[in-house]
C-alpha cells in the first residue's frame, strides 16, 4: 500500500515518458519549422532589410510592391507555366510506364530493368544531372539537337532562347519526376482487386482499352490525385535547375518564384520584400494539398 | 503476342530516353577536349582520356573534400534525424500523454510546409549566432524530419502491443523500449527512411548555396556548380567527370537497396 503511494501511477509514468521522449524533436520541429514559417509571415508585414539596425511595422507595403512589380508577376506566370506543362506530361508519361510495366509481367527480367531505368533519375543528384542537359541541349554538339536534326525536327539554341528556355526546363523537371509518378502508380495499380478484370472478363469485355476504361481509371482515382498533389508540389519548387542553367533567364524567361526569392532575400538582401514572396510560394503549395484534401473528400462521399 | 513485344519496345525506347544522360555524361567523362566537340557524337572516345578527366576533376577542385563533405553532412543530418524521430515516433504511436493528439497535428501541419518556407528566418538565425559559413549552418535545419517522425509513427502503429507490455514487464525503460523493441521491428521503415534521408540532403542544393559559401565547406552539389562556374563550358570532359563521381555514390546505392528506395517512395510519396 504504501509503496503505490511512493511511485508515480503507471498512468503518469507513461504520460511523462510520452511528453519527454516528444519533447526533442517537437522542439526542434518549432526551431527549424513552425517557427521560422511563422517569422516568414511576420516579417513579410515589416520593411526590415538584412543587417539594418532598425525594423518597423510594414502592414502591407510588401504586398502592395509586389502588386506593381512586373518581375514578379513573369516569375508567378513563369512558374504556373511550368507546373502547367511538366505536371501533366509526368503525370501522363508516369501512368503509361506504370501501366506498360505492369502488362508486361513478372517474367522475363525486364521489368526490374524498367523500373531501375525510369526511376534511376529521381535518385541521382539533380544539380550533376542539369549540367549533362546543359551539355544535351548545346546548340551544335548537344545530343537533342542531333537527334531532332537526324529526324528532321526543328532545332534550337534550346537554353539560351526566351521562347524555348523554360519549356527546355521543363523537360528536365519531366525528366527528373517521372520516376516517382511511376512508381507510386505502380502501388496504385498493385491495389486494384484482380477479379475486378475477372468479372470484366466474365462480362466479354477483355480489350486492352476496356479494361483501361472500365477498371484501371476509375481505380485509380485516388492515386492520380494524390500524383498530381505530388507532382504539383515537387515542380512549385523547381529552382536548382535555373539557378545553374540559366539564372532567370534569357530576358527573365526562366525567372521562377523560388529563384525571385532567393535574388531579393539573399542577393539584394531584401529579407522582408523575399519573406512576402515565400508567401506567395506557401500559399500555391498549401493550396494545392488544400484541392487534393477537398477532392479525394468528395470522392470518399459520393464515389 | 504481338503486342508484348510492342510494349517492350515502347518501354526500352522510353528507358533509352531515361538513361541517355548518364550515358552521356559517362562518356563525355571519358574523352578529350578535342572529341567532346566532334559534330558526330559517338559513344567511346577514340583517344581515351579517361585518367586525364578524372584526375583534373579531383585536382582543379576539391572534389575529394566536397565528397567527404557530403558524407560528414548526411551521416550528422540522419543521426539527429533518427534520434529524435524515433522517440517521438514511439510516444505519439504507442504511449498516452496530454498534447498527443495536438503535437501529432503540427507534424502533419509541419509536413505541408516545403523546405524552402523558413530560409530567410533560419538565415537570420543562423547569422545572428555567428553560425553561417559553417557545417553547423548546414546541418542545424535539417536536423528534424517531420516526414520521419510521420513515417514511424504509421509504422510503430502496427507492432503489437503485447510486445510493448513484455518488455515493460523485463524492466525495460520507455527509452529502451524505443530503440531495443521498436527499432528492430521497425528495419525496414528505417531503411526507407535512411535512404530518403540520404538522397535528400546528398542532393540538397537550395539551402547550402544560402548558408555557405566558402569552398572548403561545399556540399558535393554546390562544389560541382562552383566547379562549372569557374571553367564556364569550356572543359567539359572533367566537368562531366566531377558530375559522374558525384553521382555515382547514389545511383549505385539505389541499385543495390532499390527496394527501400522505392518503399520508402511510395510508403508516404513526400520528397
Amino acid at each position: 500500500m504504501a509503496d503505490t503511494r511512493r511511485q508515480p501511477s503507471p498512468r503518469r509514468a507513461e504520460a511523462l515518458a510520452g511528453t519527454l521522449l516528444a519533447l526533442p524533436a517537437f522542439i526542434l520541429m518549432w526551431l527549424m519549422l513552425l517557427g521560422p514559417a511563422v517569422a516568414v509571415g511576420l516579417l513579410s508585414l515589416t520593411d526590415w532589410n538584412f543587417g539594418e539596425p532598425r525594423i518597423h511595422f510594414a502592414g502591407l507595403d510588401n504586398y502592395h510592391e509586389m502588386w506593381g512589380d512586373r518581375v514578379f508577376w513573369i516569375s508567378l506566370r513563369n512558374t504556373v507555366v511550368y507546373v502547367g506543362v511538366s505536371v501533366p506530361a509526368t503525370v501522363l508519361l508516369g501512368l503509361i510506364a506504370a501501366i506498360a510495366i505492369e502488362s508486361v509481367g513478372p517474367k522475363g527480367g525486364l521489368r526490374g530493368f524498367y523500373r531501375a531505368a525510369y526511376f534511376l533519375p529521381v535518385a541521382s543528384t539533380l544539380l550533376a544531372m542539369a549540367l549533362v542537359w546543359e551539355f544535351m541541349f548545346h546548340p551544335s554538339v548537344g545530343f537533342v539537337n542531333q537527334a531532332f536534326r537526324a529526324v528532321g525536327l526543328p532545332t534550337a539554341d534550346w537554353l539560351q532562347n526566351p521562347d524555348t528556355a523554360l519549356m527546355a526546363l521543363a523537360a528536365i523537371g519531366v525528366w527528373q519526376n517521372l520516376g516517382l509518378a511511376m512508381v507510386l502508380f505502380m502501388a496504385g495499380l498493385k491495389s486494384i482487386p484482380t477479379d475486378l478484370y475477372e468479372a470484366l472478363a466474365m462480362d466479354g469485355a477483355d480489350g486492352a482499352w476496356e479494361r483501361f476504361r472500365r477498371v484501371t481509371w476509375p481505380m485509380l482515382g485516388p492515386a492520380l490525385v494524390f500524383v498530381v498533389a505530388i507532382t504539383a508540389i515537387r515542380s512549385f519548387q523547381v529552382f536548382d535547375t535555373v539557378q545553374v542553367l540559366t539564372e532567370g533567364g534569357p530576358l527573365k524567361s526562366t525567372e521562377v518564384l523560388l529563384f525571385t526569392m532567393v535574388q531579393q532575400g539573399f542577393t539584394f538582401l531584401r529579407s522582408a520584400y523575399g519573406a512576402a514572396i515565400t508567401m506567395v510560394f506557401l500559399l500555391l503549395t498549401l493550396s494545392i494539398t488544400l484541392a487534393q484534401t477537398m477532392i479525394l473528400d468528395r470522392r470518399a462521399h459520393y464515389g | 503476342m504481338v503486342r508484348r513485344v510492342l510494349t517492350h519496345l515502347v518501354l526500352l525506347a522510353g528507358a533509352a530516353v531515361m538513361l541517355a544522360p548518364f550515358v552521356i555524361m559517362l562518356s563525355i567523362s571519358l574523352k578529350p577536349p578535342g572529341e567532346v566537340f566532334a559534330p558526330q557524337f559517338s559513344l567511346l572516345p577514340t583517344q581515351w582520356h579517361a585518367v586525364e578527366n578524372y584526375t583534373a576533376a579531383f585536382t582543379k577542385v576539391p572534389l575529394a573534400r566536397f565528397l567527404a563533405n557530403g558524407l560528414f553532412v548526411t551521416l550528422c543530418i540522419f543521426a539527429a534525424q533518427a534520434l529524435t524521430a524515433l522517440p517521438m515516433a514511439y510516444a505519439l504511436a504507442k504511449l498516452r500523454w496530454r498534447g498527443r493528439e495536438t503535437a501529432f497535428a503540427m507534424v502533419v501541419l509541419a509536413l505541408l510546409i516545403p523546405p524552402q518556407v523558413p530560409a530567410i528566418p533560419l538565415y537570420i538565425g543562423l547569422w545572428q549566432l555567428g553560425l553561417l559559413n559553417t557545417y553547423a549552418a548546414i546541418i542545424l535545419p535539417s536536423t528534424i524530419s517531420v516526414f520521419g517522425i510521420f513515417l514511424m509513427r504509421q509504422f510503430f502503429r502496427t507492432v503489437p502491443d503485447d510486445l510493448i507490455a513484455a518488455a515493460r514487464m523485463d524492466g525495460l525503460s520507455e527509452w529502451a523500449i524505443v530503440w531495443r523493441i521498436m527499432l528492430p521491428t521497425a528495419a525496414p521503415a528505417i531503411a526507407a527512411f535512411a535512404c530518403l534521408s540520404f538522397i535528400w540532403n546528398w542532393n540538397e542544393f537550395f539551402w547550402p548555396l544560402i548558408a555557405v559559401q566558402e569552398e572548403h565547406l561545399m556540399t558535393p552539389p554546390l562544389g560541382i556548380a562552383f566547379f562549372s562556374n569557374a571553367e564556364a563550358g569550356t572543359s567539359f570532359g572533367p566537368l562531366m567527370a566531377a558530375a559522374t563521381v558525384v553521382t555515382a555514390p547514389l545511383a549505385l546505392a539505389f541499385l543495390l537497396a532499390q527496394r527501400a528506395f522505392i518503399s520508402g517512395v511510395t510508403m508516404t510519396g513526400v520528397k
